[in-house]
């Protein structure tokens, strides 16, 4: 058996590890993936603790809402890049300041 | 030969290994993900992260969010990444630079982002290790928990259930509206 507490750490890791994906990247898309990071990790933190409640499963259920959720996060965050792309011909956030020329 | 060795291994110690074995695999590739410079580099350590991330679901018994992660990430967010790489890549750069796929973008304000990260970290860890966990249930065994997760979806979690799917149709349909180009 696995203690609880060593789920957690990895979970704390790879949100820590998103976070500074998030926070450091220039590209639009790196940002999404720094984001998706951190939503894998709160999943897997979830799962860690649905394993002591195998009849319910609440965990494991929430874990499955948050993935369709995040699924539809992306896309739509695509669909936006792609326009701001069409727009400014340019997917760095530090050159991307102004809603309209 | 190979039977003997299999015999004399412990149960629990091939678990740990593979446990950590899984773990280090997700790490390493968000590391990578956090240092690496080169975009594409980046999204295919994101699916070693990933798959890493869904081996991990195994071990805590999740075998259903297991399989959907690998089939809803990889199959679907990690391709629709590439996609939007692939969509957007500067043509001009591309034209003139010798290595046309190597698509690089450089890192901001890294000094406050890693203080910040590594003070969450600490702080989490504390909380964690301070944290005194009373386990009431008791752990989930061999069988697998598809069964309880169809029953949840359609007893207890039926209205949730049909709410995301017209909210997934909605997104999808949005994300469609959005992007399309626009005639002038």
């Amino acid at each position: 058996m696995i203690a609880i507490q060593n789920y957690l750490v990895i979970s704390v890791l790879l949100f820590s590890i998103g976070l500074a994906v998030a926070v450091t990247k220039r590209n639009a898309i790196l940002i999404l993936m720094g984001i998706e990071l951190m939503l894998n990790a709160v999943n897997w933190n979830l799962v860690a603790f649905s394993q002591y409640d195998p009849n319910r499963l609440q965990g494991q259920m929430f874990a499955l809402f948050i993935m369709v959720v995040a699924a539809a996060e992306v896309t739509v965050a695509l669909a936006i890049i792609l326009k701001i792309y069409d727009y400014f011909k340019n997917l760095d956030l530090d050159k991307i300041n102004s809603l309209k020329k | 030969m190979l039977d003997e060795l299999l015999k004399n291994l412990d149960y629990w110690l091939i678990k740990q290994i593979t446990f950590w074995a899984f773990a280090a695999i997700t790490v390493s590739g968000a590391l990578y993900l956090l240092f690496t410079k080169n975009v594409l580099y980046a999204a295919f350590s994101l699916l070693l992260t990933l798959l890493g991330v869904a081996g991990l679901f195994v071990f805590a018994g999740a075998d259903f969010l297991a399989v959907s992660q690998i089939m809803i990430y990889v199959g679907g967010i990690l391709i629709l990444m590439i996609f939007g790489i692939m969509l957007t890549n500067n043509k001009n750069f591309q034209r003139t630079n010798l290595q046309p796929n190597k698509i690089e973008v450089g890192h901001h304000n890294y000094f406050w982002a890693i203080l910040v990260t590594v003070l969450v970290f600490l702080g989490f860890l504390k909380i964690i290790f301070e944290a005194n966990f009373h386990i009431i249930g008791k752990q989930i065994h061999n069988n697998s928990s598809v069964r309880q997760i169809g029953i949840n979806l359609m007893t207890d979690y039926i209205f949730a259930f049909e709410v995301i799917g017209i909210f997934l149709l909605a997104a999808l349909i949005g994300a469609v509206y959005i992007a399309k180009k626009e005639k002038n």
